[in-house]
């Protein structure tokens, strides 16, 4: 028979068979049991069936109240954690009154100028029980000073404060932007972080290292693994020059993945990626805590895999995102709304992706069986498939591009998502990477009917006002003394983080602890290079 | 061999996600067009002074942000003031079809919201500039 069969190659560059078989899985280490090293199948040995993975939609917009608004109505609806979106001003450590925040304040998140930002949006929330995501990377240091602060009067006490930072600077040289102090100096403040919380606020999880920006940004799923992993091992070397030992604090380090694109090639991504965690702390740096070498996701999101054309296919998208993350085993998940094209959800977008969440948890069996897919011929085969591209993908960045850390600096990885995404738009563009009702099954629509998160931008004179008028009220010479402070600590090396929370408690602004900063590091310059 | 099409690739105010500029930038070049890319985070002056500096036919803006209407005016006044209101001017990235129309209002000649083709970008500059060009 010479029959033609189509080919299939995935978006890692790796061809697949029409059929596997168990000729295809032999491995002499085997793939374990859930919850036993190398965590292939799962970091527990019950999984959801013992607690389903957590819930944590990003919200937040506006003025520190109108976000505190809609965590409310997040919680009210069964979600069990928070995660925060802050505006563009926030994310670059402008105040809501620099003219550079013009036309951004409290766009794409909550605007936050000092404390006061911060004890507002948290008003009322149980942050003893619900546990917070703060997605903020360059002033990661200032903001996480403010949480710690606001959990302080709300009674928990550092040793006990729970949540997340995502606090992951080096991929925002790569993908996302949000940059605004030199390499070096970028990882020194996640450095501060981790060692800080290691030895004072150990329950906190100070970085979430994200594959998930690179992959949004072009890397197919093995560079986004490989990358992120080179990110994640560049800390660890730094924290490590702190005195402390890998199993004091890379238990704390968790990750942000993406979804989106082929089914299999997700869930094997997941648990090969589980496994090469493993493995990289146990062999490389000495780990023996099972915690440490247990690697700790939120995926979901995907959207990059959303379109702006028949936006309400973008629901079924979701719904399929969210059963890949089930059944890869992600410990907290968040989704992107159907709206996500076109801006920030709408209250109802918000709600579809929690609902779509709980259908899985409730009527669909996903938290009754852990890792339902292990021993799969295809599963299994792709997993080592993938372990061993994304290895051999980390290894080039050491022997081709100098490291990670020279990578970012000089532009290289950059330069290398760049050309992947030119790849996958020109596989749109030319249809031989299909996508539904983009480049098949399109269709004429007239007026998209979607309802929008609508910007307001009276709330953005609200919070300038509140901070011209905090400013005013707050103890002037106690503010110049906190900031003097942080700047010798930032100048000598020290660990800026408890300078930072007694300028937070004087109300200085995030602008001005910023500016302190930049004064001391300097900014980063952007190797443009195409 | 007609001179080659220069074209400044730029990403004005705060927001960082630069996937669709860099590809744009990457893409027009493979069409031959000579490409300036500059970067993140500029203010609308840089953008208007780096167009003089390397005296290019056409500005294409990446907005994500939503931002796009404050920063069309003020990159459309800031030309004006440069004597500079003959570049051409498109906008992509995250551009509602309702917002299309007021943008050109402003005088942005071509609106490209994401998802569009790299062949009608590269066409439509190539006209445009072309149609500027003096006859002979």
């Amino acid at each position: 028979m010479s029959e033609k069969i189509r080919e299939v190659i995935l978006e890692s560059g790796i061809p697949v068979k029409p059929v596997y078989g168990p000729e295809d899985i032999a491995r002499p280490d085997g793939i374990g049991a859930p919850g036993e090293f190398p965590f292939t199948r799962g970091i527990h040995p019950l999984m959801y069936r013992a607690r389903p993975w957590t819930m944590r939609q990003y919200a937040g917009f506006g003025a520190p109240s109108e976000t505190n608004e809609r965590f409310k109505f997040l919680i009210a609806n069964g979600q069990n954690a928070l995660n925060v979106a802050f505006d563009l001003p926030t994310q670059m450590g402008l105040d809501s009154d620099d003219p550079l925040a013009e036309g951004e304040v409290g766009r794409v998140g909550m605007a936050v100028d000092t404390l006061a930002d911060m004890e507002t949006a948290f008003d009322g929330i149980p942050i003893d029980k619900i546990s917070v995501s703060l997605t903020i990377n360059a002033v990661a240091a200032p903001i996480m000073a403010m949480y710690f602060v606001v959990a302080e009067k709300h009674g928990v006490p550092l040793a006990d404060v729970r949540g997340t930072s995502q606090n992951d600077i080096l991929k925002e040289y790569i993908g996302r932007g949000a940059w605004i102090f030199p390499v070096t100096h970028g990882i020194r403040l996640v450095t501060d972080t981790l060692e800080f919380c290691a030895r004072h606020a150990p329950k906190y999880y100070p970085v979430s290292v994200c594959g998930y920006h690179l992959r949004e940004s072009g890397a197919n799923p093995v560079q986004e693994i490989a990358y992120a992993y080179c990110i994640a091992r560049a800390y660890i070397q730094e924290t490590l020059k702190r005195g402390l030992q890998v199993d004091d604090f890379a238990e704390r380090l968790s990750f942000n993945f993406d979804i989106f694109g082929n089914l299999w090639e997700q869930v094997a991504k997941f648990r090969a990626a589980r496994r090469l965690w493993a493995r990289l702390l146990r062999d490389e740096f000495g780990a023996q805590k099972p915690g440490t070498l247990q690697m700790k996701m939120i995926a979901g999101g995907g959207g990059g895999g959303l379109t702006i054309e028949q936006p309400e296919n973008n629901i079924v998208r979701g719904a399929y995102y969210a059963l890949i993350s089930a059944l890869s085993g992600a410990q907290t998940m968040a989704l992107c709304s159907y709206d996500e094209a076109y801006t920030i959800p709408t209250e109802k977008a918000a709600l579809i992706s929690l609902r779509t969440m709980q259908i899985l948890v409730e009527e669909m069996g996903l938290c009754d069986t852990v890792d339902p897919l292990g021993g799969s011929y295809y599963v299994e085969w792709l997993t080592n498939e993938m372990e061993t591209r994304i290895l051999a993908e980390m290894q080039r960045v050491d022997a081709e591009m100098g490291g990670i850390v020279r990578a970012v600096s000089e532009g290289a990885v950059q330069s290398e998502v760049a050309h992947q995404a030119l790849k996958f738009e020109r596989g749109l563009q030319d249809g031989s990477i299909p996508k539904v009702g983009v480049n098949k099954y399109r269709a004429e629509e007239d007026e998209r009917d979607v309802a929008l998160h609508e910007y307001k931008p009276e709330r953005a004179e609200e919070s300038i006002r509140r901070t011209q008028q905090i400013k005013v009220s707050r103890d002037a010479p106690a503010v110049t003394a906190a900031l003097d402070r942080v700047r010798e600590v930032a100048a000598n090396g020290q660990n800026i983080m408890p300078a930072m929370m007694d300028a937070v408690r004087a109300y200085a602004t995030l602008g001005e602890m910023t500016k302190v900063l930049k004064s001391v590091f300097g900014e980063f310059e952007e190797p443009v290079r195409l | 061999m007609a001179k080659r099409i220069r074209v400044l690739v730029a990403k004005p105010g705060l927001d960082g996600h630069d996937r669709g500029a860099k590809v744009v930038a990457l893409a027009l070049r493979d069409a031959g067009f000579e490409v300036i890319y500059t970067g993140l985070h500029q203010t609308v002056e840089q953008i208007v002074e780096a167009a003089i500096q390397e005296d290019v036919d056409a500005i294409g803006l990446s907005i994500l942000s939503g931002a796009h209407l404050p920063i069309a005016k003020k990159l459309m006044a800031q030309l004006r003031a440069n004597q500079m209101e003959e570049a051409l001017v498109l906008i992509g990235g995250n551009i509602p079809a309702r917002d299309v129309e007021p943008l050109q209002a402003l005088g942005v000649a071509g609106v490209f919201p994401t998802g569009s083709s790299f062949d009608s970008i590269a066409a439509f500059i190539r006209e445009r500039v072309a149609a500027k060009e003096p006859a002979g």
